[in-house]
């Protein structure tokens, strides 16, 4: 099929070692009606399912006269009708819409509170890793629309995103979307907001008014769309400026937590990165502690080498010593990792055992002070006993019975 | 002649020929139905007269060997496959016969490789009348389309060697590559530059062949040690440069997967294995030498290895973390056809709890008794997976011949038989309504896992019984194929027409089913 370089574009990806994709070229003609070729990896068993869907969405954007060549590897039909979706648009401006179905086990909604040991990010553009990504069981995933994906894609990785969005089933991850950097990652808003985001990543945040401005846009999307479910923020916290307004930034309404990016902090310092991360010292304990005074978690930046465990388990125990409460991984590999060594350890949960059962035992005795053997204990160390239990719960670290099970232990 | 005819219905429902190039061959009667008849085949008999005193049976060139040997038109010649990828006395042999101008010969490899593929210009003048083997890659696809002269016929390692020992499949020439060898034509495979580990498809070939050549570019003075053939059954033995490329034969080293869906599909498996009581003290495991099934056999060694326990045999190819598990003492005996890796080509060598195993005496269904019926967990893979568990390793959904059976039927017979697979490839379901070519009969698959779920065959009420309680995803096959479904979209079936192109054996000799030529 022979198209015209300046009439035609292209969407996709295709070549070696790419898999569930497609890659469409598309030319708008005056005549000659519907010319559709489809060279598939699965063509017996879904070339004819595939022709279906291109005409069902042609009639649909009212198209009668147009070239299309689809190279796929296997595409699941919602990344063919991204990739047709972008190309369609880049050539006939519209304002509708091709939504496929929003699955229904994709209707959930995050607290504010959540657990957010481990995040999973994935390029917001290649659709192969996505399709799995939530049998990994990350407490987050986020379809990143920024630094993952090539400017001159942004445009097609919109549409993936969105669709994604619909038709991946997430297992129960929180969904997440890192936008572009505002202002124009403001225009990302309108293809994830209608569709069950639950929490916003905002890179390279340095004020308060970026995150006004994401606030207002999503309040107009939701009203719009009568959506009344809260869109959190994760601010990320990547520069020099970021790193000394944190508490500001912290503070700021739907903020649940602030991330730390060390590869442009490091940059905008003008220092290496290292892995004993000294250069970031000073960073990391300022957006703790913004963190903390704004009653928010604080979330780690990523581990990049993604075959070193016991690199990353170190990194995780720093992190964890410093205060944070999570971190960002590359790899569904990390997030084991990350959850065994973010959750409270052994020791921990032992002691947070002795003093929680004490707590109770002062309460129900109406006791003001809590006491383990002659130690009184202080009434922070009780709250932090009682978190570790929650956590250890949550993480299937500790029973739901455990309370029974050191009963009848020393009966 | 007509390719195949007098077809009938089998006993798992599937249309099979009951005459396959000419031969008459049994229709697949059930498991344990067939019983064999008669006595085994026997190559005929030789005498010292015909060979020489010295012992010398070298002869300039492989083409004067098969020459010798009376190479002529509709001869069978049998290779093994332990070159693997790197295998050039195949190819060999056959540019020799064009060269003679023979014809209509059948090729019985215990397997072909990627390296084979320049085979498919004698099938098609007419040199190879057919393929009775496996059929990979570009082999697969043109037997599929029909390019074959004869019906390929496809068996386990064990229904080969079985055939042969039968003699269903009669052997004219053996030609068997060996990385050394003596003059006599006692060989191995532990030394030489094209090591292989371990020659353990060749002994059917040459204790049934009429005429055996030995192909070595390891030539030493006699006696060639360990002798894992025995010159007493060589006619003549050929001295090339190279008989293989050294990096195709064995990886240097094979490696534990990356993927984080295959780890989760390893670390399931294994822990289903575990809490179904089947890893325990004195357990006998196999697994490959894929991905996944390395990264299984990893887990295994952790947990016996937790527990202060040990397996006591491992079974089928060997890798260097089986190598680990026999060093570590986590395991007593590796009992092995095949050596994957070069750590396992030195195991072999050097460790006396490293077994040559030959497939004849491991998987052969005709024989008194048979090594996989005693193996507690076999980890096998699968093309598709049907709701009625059965089973398919040669055929994809869209109809290509791409696989050989390889061990698979002859491991199905194990207590517990566990394949890991994802649910989807791509966008295509490998849990599908009906198998596209049936391989192995779901009474023999006990348990599917995949990155979704993991599906239970409802006729092991023991497992199910154990399993109430997990953790672990446990589904049923029609729900995991649903799933499937829901995210792929529910694929069409091929076209074929009804032209067979290759019978399927099964371990007994029988037709279990046929593959049919694709519609153009």
């Amino acid at each position: 099929m022979d198209f015209n370089a300046e009439k035609s574009v292209t969407v996709g990806n295709k070549g070696k070692g790419i898999r569930s994709d497609c890659h469409i070229t598309l030319e708008l003609t005056n005549e000659g009606g519907r010319q559709i070729a489809i060279e598939s990896k699965v063509q017996v068993l879904y070339g004819d399912d595939i022709r279906r869907q291109v005409n069902e969405m042609l009639d649909y954007f009212e198209i009668g006269h147009v070239k299309i060549l689809i190279e796929d590897s296997g595409a699941l039909s919602y990344i063919l009708a991204a990739r047709l979706e972008a190309a369609v648009r880049m050539v006939k401006p519209s304002v509708k819409e091709y939504l496929l179905p929003m699955l229904p086990e994709n209707q959930y909604h995050t607290s504010r509170e959540k657990n957010r040991f481990s995040r999973l990010y994935l390029p917001g553009n290649t659709p192969s890793l996505a399709i799995n990504a939530g049998i990994h069981k990350p407490d987050g995933i986020i379809l990143d629309l920024e630094d993952a994906v090539a400017p001159a894609r942004k445009f097609e990785a919109r549409y993936l995103v969105r669709n994604t969005l619909r038709s991946v089933d997430f297992y129960g991850a929180e969904r997440m979307v890192r936008i572009n950097q505002v202002p124009a990652g403001l225009d990302d808003l309108e293809y994830v907001i209608p569709h069950n985001v639950n929490l916003l990543l905002v890179p390279k945040c340095e004020n308060t008014e970026q995150l006004r401005l994401v606030n207002e846009r999503v309040a107009a999307i939701k009203a719009r769309t009568g959506n009344k479910e809260p869109v959190w923020l994760m601010p990320i916290i990547e520069s020099a400026l970021g790193v000394m307004k944190a508490f500001e930034i912290a503070q700021c309404e739907n903020v649940v937590s602030l991330a730390i990016g060390l590869e442009d902090y490091t940059a905008d310092l003008g220092v290496k990165r290292t892995q004993e991360g000294n250069e970031s010292f000073f960073a990391r304990c300022m957006l703790v502690n913004a963190c903390k005074a704004a009653g928010i978690q604080a979330i780690d930046s990523v581990y990049s080498d993604v075959g070193n465990m016991e690199g990353l388990k170190e990194n995780v125990l720093r992190s964890k010593a410093l205060g944070f409460n999570g971190m960002g991984c590359i790899h569904p590999r990390q997030i084991k990792v990350i959850h065994e060594n973010f959750a409270p350890d052994k020791d921990e949960i032992e002691k947070a055992k002795k003093i929680y059962l004490a707590f109770q035992d002062a309460t129900e005795k109406g006791l003001g002070v809590v006491s383990l053997g002659t130690k009184m204990i202080d009434p922070p160390v009780v709250k932090r006993a009682v978190n570790t239990i929650e956590l250890a719960l949550k993480t299937g670290k500790l029973p739901v019975d455990w309370k029974e099970q050191m009963l009848t232990e020393k009966a | 002649m007509k390719k195949c005819d007098n077809f009938v219905i089998n006993a798992a429902g599937r249309k099979v020929p009951t005459l396959v190039n000419g031969q008459e061959v049994v229709a697949f009667k059930g498991l344990r139905q067939h019983r064999p008849a008669g006595r085994k085949y026997a190559s005929p008999i030789p005498t010292c007269i015909d060979y020489p005193d010295d012992g010398n049976k070298i002869v300039p060139s492989l083409a004067e060997a098969l020459k010798k040997c009376g190479l002529k038109d509709g001869m069978t010649i049998s290779t093994h496959h332990h070159l693997r990828d790197g295998d050039l006395v195949s190819n060999m042999i056959f540019d020799i016969a064009h060269d003679m101008g023979v014809r209509d010969l059948v090729w019985l490899p215990s397997a072909s490789f990627p390296c084979n593929d320049p085979l498919i210009k004698y099938l098609e003048d007419g040199t190879i009348n057919r393929i009775e083997g496996s059929m990979n890659g570009p082999l697969g696809k043109f037997t599929t389309l029909g390019g074959m002269k004869g019906c390929a016929v496809l068996r386990s390692h064990g229904g080969r060697v079985q055939a042969i020992q039968d003699g269903e499949v009669h052997i004219d020439i053996a030609v068997i590559a060996a990385p050394t060898a003596d003059a006599f034509g006692n060989a191995n495979a532990l030394n030489g530059k094209s090591a292989c580990g371990i020659l353990g498809y060749a002994l059917a070939d040459y204790m049934y062949a009429d005429k055996v050549i030995i192909v070595t570019d390891n030539l030493i003075p006699f006696p060639c040690m360990p002798m894992q053939v025995q010159g007493n059954y060589v006619d003549y033995v050929v001295q090339v440069d190279q008989i293989g490329i050294p990096e195709k034969i064995v990886s240097g080293t094979t490696e534990v997967t990356k993927s984080p869906d295959r780890l989760l599909l390893a670390e399931w498996t294994a822990r289903f294995c575990d809490e179904a009581g089947l890893l325990h003290d004195g357990c006998s495991i196999q697994s490959g030498a894929g991905g996944t099934s390395l990264s299984v056999g990893i887990y295994f060694e952790e947990m016996l290895k937790a527990r202060g326990q040990k397996a006591r045999f491992a079974f089928g190819g060997s890798t260097k973390y089986l190598v680990r598990m026999l060093e570590n003492g986590v395991l007593d005996y590796i009992l092995d056809a095949q050596a994957f890796d070069l750590e396992a080509v030195r195991s072999a060598r050097e460790n006396p709890n490293h077994i040559d195993l030959s497939v004849l005496q491991a998987y052969n269904y005709h024989s008194k008794g048979n090594y996989t019926s005693m193996t507690d967990i076999m980890i096998l893979g699968a093309t598709e997976i049907d709701t009625n568990f059965n089973g398919n390793v040669v055929t994809h959904s869209d109809g290509l011949l791409l696989h050989g059976i390889g061990g698979w039927q002859n491991c199905l017979h194990a207590r517990n038989v566990i394949i890991p697979i994802p649910l989807f490839r791509d966008r295509i379901p490998v849990l599908v309504d009906n198998v596209t070519t049936l391989c192995g009969p779901g009474e023999l698959i006990d348990v599917i896992v995949t990155e979704r779920g993991i599906a239970i065959n409802p006729k092991r009420t023991d497992l199910i019984e154990k399993m109430k309680g997990s953790s672990l995803p446990i589904k049923t096959i029609q729900e995991l194929k649903e799933e499937a479904e829901k995210i792929c979209g529910k694929p069409a079936r091929p076209r074929f027409t009804d032209e067979p192109v290759a019978v399927i054996k099964w371990v007994d000799g029988t037709v279990i089913d046929t593959v049919w030529k694709l519609e153009k």
